[in-house]
């Protein structure tokens, strides 16, 4: 009971700090934390956020969506991408934004839980002096603070779709899984094809990056996916949910399957293309996508599966994507 | 130690430095095991206590230079019976990992893969779906991938819905001393170069040996690969592949199977009880636009072998003609008659007896037209053998007895 009280008391002067901090200067992430060999086993050790309970972002943290997002159980996903003071972010036509060595991207992933926003994790990337570093933060139940979860957790949710599940807080190697291009981590999410006009212009603006790319071929926004035509909200959804490992140098670089937006060789896309290594996840079909076919492309059957060996992917998913299904299932019809 | 000054003592060659991370089997084994795993510096040892680990997820490596160790194949069990993530047992994709003396148990998807993972050994390492053969098992057993350099020695592999020992798109590999019973295919070598395969007993599978070139690969181009020595018997198991796999094509009764590749050795194998054929050198069957893909068995070499009469059961339409045609078994040798133009497709010892499908073209199938007949192919060339094959000898050096 005096532990608590103790406890309490330090959490009253904390916040009083805070905000006498704030009171004087901005919250402002910790460049020596972010940048420094050491792997904080708190997440408020960066420093990201003002307010980390609500999300609310520290000066130079800058929220971003992305047109098409990797789907993951349904998560809501609040995603930051941090720049320091001095440094800025260059285009590189419609990839991947090269973010400069003490950038980092921060996403947390929330579940509604009783009618509130229920923080469950957030993976910071940190871009240091030897590459990027990918960390898995597992917010506590008082929703006060994540703690470093190296060998990564199962968390009991409920989904959107109403899905009583164990969502997969991927341990550190498994952020390579999905992060891993030849050899190195990189980031997969912020291409610039992936994010939208208004806001590259206003990062530009900014002054956190360079200039403001000029996109011919932009993934169409998802919630317009209908109007965006067959080919291209598959395209965009294989794009950010496929490609980071189905693509040459990547964990999935095997299988010969390669899913990037930019890629047009209909084969390497999977149209009358044999699995390699597929095994099991073959199921009884013979092509990875059959014009016109869906229930014979062995792509839409891995994405049906929730079955270990099985399901695509093989990592953060508990519960089917039935939009993501649609629209790859209508994509291949319409072959 | 700072991770800077630790970094400056391994390129110093400072092995002392290395620690030992001991997980025992019991609550919370999961996560020990894992953060061992994640730890785990250069040099390292991630000792594995004996007993059995319930695990519900995928393992992964991503250290280079760890060995994991076991208390024994039998002794120590990651069960994967209940596993409810990731593609495989354990994932490693890191270089220069020793994997010795420990056991995989029913995962769902691959026992072991090792992706990227150059100058990898395993050693008694054991994956096991204890059901025995059935479609629901994982596709692969030990499954090394894109890496140069793979040892596998005394390992133990069964019930694969694919391939029990599976080495694709890699070089410089030795399987040897290994045991490969109730897979679809026993060992598997696929779209590799200068492999060894020897002293492996290959029992109650499908198919026992294969040595398979692939299309529209990262890598392909298999080949330089030699097949000795090893027990190749009683591979008569059904083929419990699901459909669409390659390996759903190998008939049931297949001994050793080489198809689309340059340079392969058989020789001082014993090939018994693998009624359909016991050696079989076929081109790729199917239809593929890959114009770099060599489909053609090209300078393969059937040497001397102990073998049996031959095909007495063989899967194929109308073996009942294919048997009275030949009294009663197929000869040991099966060839599809296919080869490019220009290449000498097989050579085999005369010591051993064979027949041609004579398939007129690639990517034809077996119709009224095919008239199958005795194999005349040439005797091996004197004097000539495949040099450059197998695991460095940096890899057998890290063998234990």
């Amino acid at each position: 009971m005096i532990r608590r009280a103790i406890l309490a008391l330090a959490l009253l002067s904390a916040a009083g700090a805070v905000a006498q901090a704030s009171a004087s200067a901005p919250a402002v992430p910790d460049n020596a934390v972010v940048t420094g060999n050491e792997l904080p086993a708190n997440l408020s050790a960066f420093g990201f956020f003002a307010d980390g309970p609500a999300q609310i972002p520290a000066a130079r943290v800058t929220p971003y969506r992305l047109n098409t997002p990797l789907w993951s159980d349904g998560a809501e996903k609040l995603r930051f991408v941090y720049i320091p003071d001095g440094s800025q972010a260059k285009a590189e036509g419609e990839n991947l934004l090269q973010l400069p060595v003490g950038a980092a991207l921060i996403k947390t992933f929330a579940f509604q839980d009783h009618g509130k926003r229920r923080l469950i994790e957030t993976r910071v990337l940190l871009h240091r002096t030897d590459g990027w570093v990918a960390l898995p933060y597992l917010w506590n139940a008082e929703q006060t603070d994540a703690k470093l979860a190296l060998a990564g957790a199962r968390v009991p949710v409920v989904s959107p779709a109403g899905e009583a599940i164990e969502y997969r807080v991927p341990n550190k190697n498994q952020c390579k899984e999905c992060h891993g291009l030849n050899g190195a981590v990189i980031p997969i999410g912020p291409k610039a094809r992936n994010l939208s006009r208004d806001w590259l212009d206003r990062f530009a603006a900014a002054g956190m990056l360079d200039a403001a790319p000029a996109v011919a071929h932009p993934v169409p926004l998802w919630e317009d996916r209908a109007k965006a035509g067959s080919e291209a909200a598959a395209r965009g959804y294989l794009e950010a949910n496929c490609a980071h490992c189905h693509q040459p140098g990547a964990s999935a670089s095997n299988s010969g399957l390669d899913l990037r937006w930019e890629q047009d060789d209909p084969h390497a896309l999977g149209i009358m293309k044999r699995p390699v290594a597929a095994g099991r996840g073959a199921g009884s079909l013979l092509f990875d996508v059959v014009p016109g076919k869906p229930s014979e492309s062995i792509l839409l059957h891995r994405m049906g599966s929730l079955e270990g060996g099985v399901a695509m992917p093989e990592l953060g998913k508990a519960t089917l994507d039935h939009e993501g299904l649609a629209v790859v299932e209508r994509w291949i019809a319409g072959l | 130690m700072s991770r800077l000054a630790l970094l400056a003592l391994t390129a110093a060659g400072a092995p002392a430095m290395a620690a030992t991370h001991t997980v025992a089997p019991g609550e919370g084994g999961q996560q020990r095991l894992q953060e061992a795993l994640i730890v785990a510096q250069p040099g390292d040892e991630v000792v594995l206590g004996a007993g059995r680990f319930v695990l519900d997820d995928g393992l992964s490596l991503d250290v280079d230079g760890v060995t994991v160790r076991g208390a024994g194949m039998n002794a120590t069990v990651l069960d994967f019976t209940g596993q409810k993530d990731a593609g495989e047992g354990l994932l490693v994709t890191s270089d220069k990992v020793t994997l010795r003396d420990f056991a995989i148990e029913n995962p769902h998807g691959d026992g072991i893969k090792s992706k990227g993972a150059d100058a990898i050994v395993y050693q008694r390492v054991r994956v096991t779906w204890t059901g025995g053969p059935k479609e629901t098992n994982g596709a692969y057993g030990l499954y090394p991938v894109e890496s140069d350099g793979v040892l596998i020695a005394e390992c133990e592999v069964s019930g694969a819905s694919d391939a029990g020992i599976y080495v694709g798109q890699s070089k410089a590999i030795t399987v040897r001393n290994s045991v490969a019973r109730h897979n679809v295919a026993g060992i598997e070598i696929e779209n590799s170069r200068d492999a060894l395969v020897e002293a492996n007993y290959v029992t109650g599978n499908t198919g026992g040996i294969l040595v398979f070139d692939l299309p529209s690969l990262p890598v392909m181009g298999g080949g330089n690969t030699i097949v000795r020595s090893n027990l190749v018997v009683h591979n008569t198991t059904p083929n419990f592949a699901p459909k669409g796999n390659i390996v759903a094509g190998v008939r049931r009764g297949t001994g050793v199977m080489v198809m689309a590749n340059d340079g392969v050795l058989v020789e001082g194998n014993t090939i018994l009880d693998n009624p359909t054929a016991p050696v079989m050198v076929v081109a790729y069957p199917l239809k593929f636009d890959d114009k770099s893909y060599n489909p053609y068995p090209r300078n393969v070499t059937i040497g001397v072998n102990q073998v049996d009469a031959g095909g007495t059961d063989p899967q194929f339409e109308g073996k009942e003609q294919l048997l009275a045609a030949f009294g009663g078994a197929l000869p040991p040798v099966l060839w599809d008659g296919l080869s490019q133009a220009g290449t000498v497709a097989l050579r085999v010892d005369p010591s051993i007896k064979g027949w041609s499908l004579n398939l007129p073209t690639q990517g034809g199938g077996l119709d009224a037209a095919v008239k199958p007949g005795p194999l005349e192919a040439p005797a091996p060339v004197a004097g000539a053998s495949l040099t450059g094959v197998g695991a460095p000898a940096e890899l057998e050096a890290r063998l234990v007895p």
